[in-house]
């Protein structure tokens, strides 16, 4: 098989994805749901409460970053969605009798999934000028290859578990199970460093942490904090980033983690999905 | 019985001709369940080429494994000179399919679904509109090319199915079930494209079917029954081997009826729809003895030509209709309306 052939199933398959979500408007809408809900509850709900989490970061400006990881998370398991879905209204014989490669079909649903699922994320920025969060040019420019890459991880495992999947119920359930607490422990709502210590240790065996971790830092970077005083004094990345046995995790040392996870993801996926009856 | 075993004898194919398929003891085992047995047989290019059986004889495990999505367990088979274990790529292009249940992407328009295919199989640059197009128009379906798929009804699926399956131009098409559930009229129209479009190319169809007036239509026919081919030949010859006329009878007490055919006539006696049915060379001279002689009495008596139904009856001890009526066909049926 040519190498031409390779990157005509990449491409086909990515392109009915995203042909499929332009046709569908409802799609759209329904993605940005769930982040804008827990960014308007959880924010107005905590702001007050909890206050300041360093000087000039309060509750929403800390959670916002982690509900932007959060869109690239939820979107970019719809690759494992999409999956199944097929298999149950048959269109997935269709991809499987084509002269595609199992390894084509897999990188083609993981760019279709990241392409739709980055753009989802860029269009949440729109809210952060509501809530005083500042975006710059190099802001931007950091946040969407780190957001690519844990878009691809995270669709990679969605192929890998819809590839024994049968029905949407059974993906739902082990979404449910792996997703929500993942979710959850990856500091998008808390810092993980002053927690309970069986907390802290959930959360930092989690690789999302390190992906929401990356996401936070970029945007605390750009900030223009009150006194002039930089994000990453001392102090104040110790109770917002991630730290790992005293050391603060950088940005590249983060992404690091996520893009090992993603290549491990992405020939699990590979496999399981090539294996034939 | 020497009817029964000519025909269990499979024909030797024109040597002139080349095979588009080749199967030679092919064997898929599902656990303890072996769902194809052994089986072996060859299609020549340019035939139509019936595949029957009911439910569960492992028409479909055949199918799967000849394009490539399922591996056998024993034995090989070739499609167009490709191996279906080695070459799965190069069998994939050389086919078309058009599955039992609907394979189209519901929220993509027709024509969406047929580019998708198009570039999936590499269809060059320079035909692919022209192709769209002379199958849409072949379907009739072109003034609703636009239309999502979701808002199309069944026969209307089934076409656009039929289209895609022929859009890169391949060798060998497979018809797994192409009119199951679907009205007279448009199985009629459907069985007119693809008769169309075999006239066009030198194009060989495999097909199964339920129905017995479309397997008439085919050049030559495999009967699977378990697992295992228990006739191959043209339909002709085939009802030919059943006998001369079909024979059935209403009587007050059928199990004495059976022991008197077997018995005083020497016939092989079977329950049809009711009915004791037999065959019998010539039921001119048959008959008029026939019905002065038999004791255990008769309240109606008709006669027919045989058909594939009988050949299938003899062969496999059921009618493959009551198979068709089955409740997951109507669950399947219903399945596909609601797609």
């Amino acid at each position: 098989m040519r190498i031409g052939d390779h990157l005509r199933g990449v491409w086909v398959i990515a392109y009915r994805d995203l042909l499929q979500f332009v046709g569908e408007p409802v799609r759209l809408i329904s993605s940005f749901a769930m982040p804008i809900v827990f960014l308007i509850i959880f924010g107005a709900g905590f702001n007050n409460v909890i206050g300041p989490l360093a000087q000039g970061v309060d509750y929403i400006k800390f959670m916002y970053p982690g509900i932007i990881a959060m869109t690239t998370l939820n979107n970019s398991l719809m690759s494992g969605v999409s999956i199944v879905w097929d298999r149950e209204f048959g269109f997935l014989r269709e991809v499987l009798v084509a002269p595609l490669s199992r390894g084509s079909i897999v990188f083609g649903k993981v760019v279709g999934t990241a392409v739709i699922s980055i753009g989802q994320s860029v269009v949440m920025l729109v809210l952060a000028p509501f809530i005083g969060v500042d975006l710059t040019v190099l802001l931007v420019l950091k946040l969407v290859p780190i957001l690519i890459i844990i878009s691809v991880a995270i669709s990679a495992l969605g192929v890998l578990i819809a590839s024994r999947m049968k029905s949407q119920q059974g993906f739902q359930i082990v979404v449910m199970v792996v997703m929500m607490p993942l979710t959850f422990l990856s500091g998008i709502f808390f810092p993980v460093n002053n927690v309970p210590a069986w907390l802290e240790v959930l959360s930092k065996v989690n690789p999302l942490t390190y992906g929401v971790d990356a996401v936070r830092q970029v945007f605390l970077a750009a900030q223009q904090l009150p006194a002039g005083l930089p994000a990453n004094i001392p102090g104040a990345p110790a109770s917002m980033g991630v730290t790992v046995f005293g050391h603060n995790m950088t940005v590249l040392a983060d992404t690091l983690i996520v893009a090992g996870l993603g290549i491990i993801l992405l020939v699990l996926a590979v496999v399981a999905f090539s294996h034939r009856d | 019985m020497n009817a029964v075993e000519s025909i269990l004898t499979p024909r030797p194919e024109d040597p002139r001709r080349v095979n588009a398929i080749e199967i030679n003891g092919l064997v898929r085992q599902f656990g303890q369940l072996v769902a194809v047995d052994g089986i072996s047989f060859n299609v020549q290019k340019g035939e139509i080429f019936g595949f029957l059986g009911p439910n569960g004889a492992g028409k479909t495990t055949t199918i799967n494994i000849l394009c490539t999505l399922l591996m056998p367990t024993g034995g090989n088979a070739t499609v167009n000179g490709y191996d279906v274990v080695r070459d799965r790529l190069q069998v994939r292009k050389s086919i078309g399919l058009v599955f039992q249940d609907p394979t189209l992407d519901d929220r993509l328009t027709a024509e969406q679904n047929l580019r998708f295919h198009a570039y999936a199989y590499g269809v060059p640059k320079a035909e692919r509109e022209t192709h769209i197009n002379e199958l849409l128009q072949l379907v009739e379906l072109t003034d609703r090319r636009r239309s999502r798929v979701v808002t199309f009804s069944g026969g209307m699926k089934r076409r656009l199915e039929i289209a895609r399956g022929f859009l890169h131009r391949p060798s060998i098409l497979f018809l797994d079930e192409p009119t199951l559930g679907l009205d007279p009229q448009t199985r009629r129209h459907i069985w007119d494209y693809v008769q169309s479009l075999r006239h066009k190319e030198d194009l060989t169809i495999f097909m199964t079917t339920h129905y017995m007036d479309e397997a008439e239509f085919c050049d030559r026919i495999a009967i699977i029954d378990h697992g295992k081919i228990v006739a191959l030949d043209t339909p002709s010859n085939l009802k030919g081997a059943v006998g001369g006329d079909v024979v059935s009878i209403q009587t007050p007490d059928q199990e004495k009826a059976i022991l008197e055919l077997k018995e005083r006539f020497s016939l092989t006696p079977i329950v049809q729809n009711g009915n004791v049915t037999f065959s019998v060379p010539r039921s001119d001279t048959f008959l008029p003895d026939f019905i002065r002689g038999f004791r255990s009495g008769l309240n109606a008596i008709s006669v027919r030509r045989p058909t594939l139904d009988d050949v299938f009856l003899k062969l496999t001890g059921h009618a493959i209709r009551e198979q068709e009526a089955g409740a997951w066909d109507q669950v399947r049926t219903m399945m596909r309306m609601r797609h």
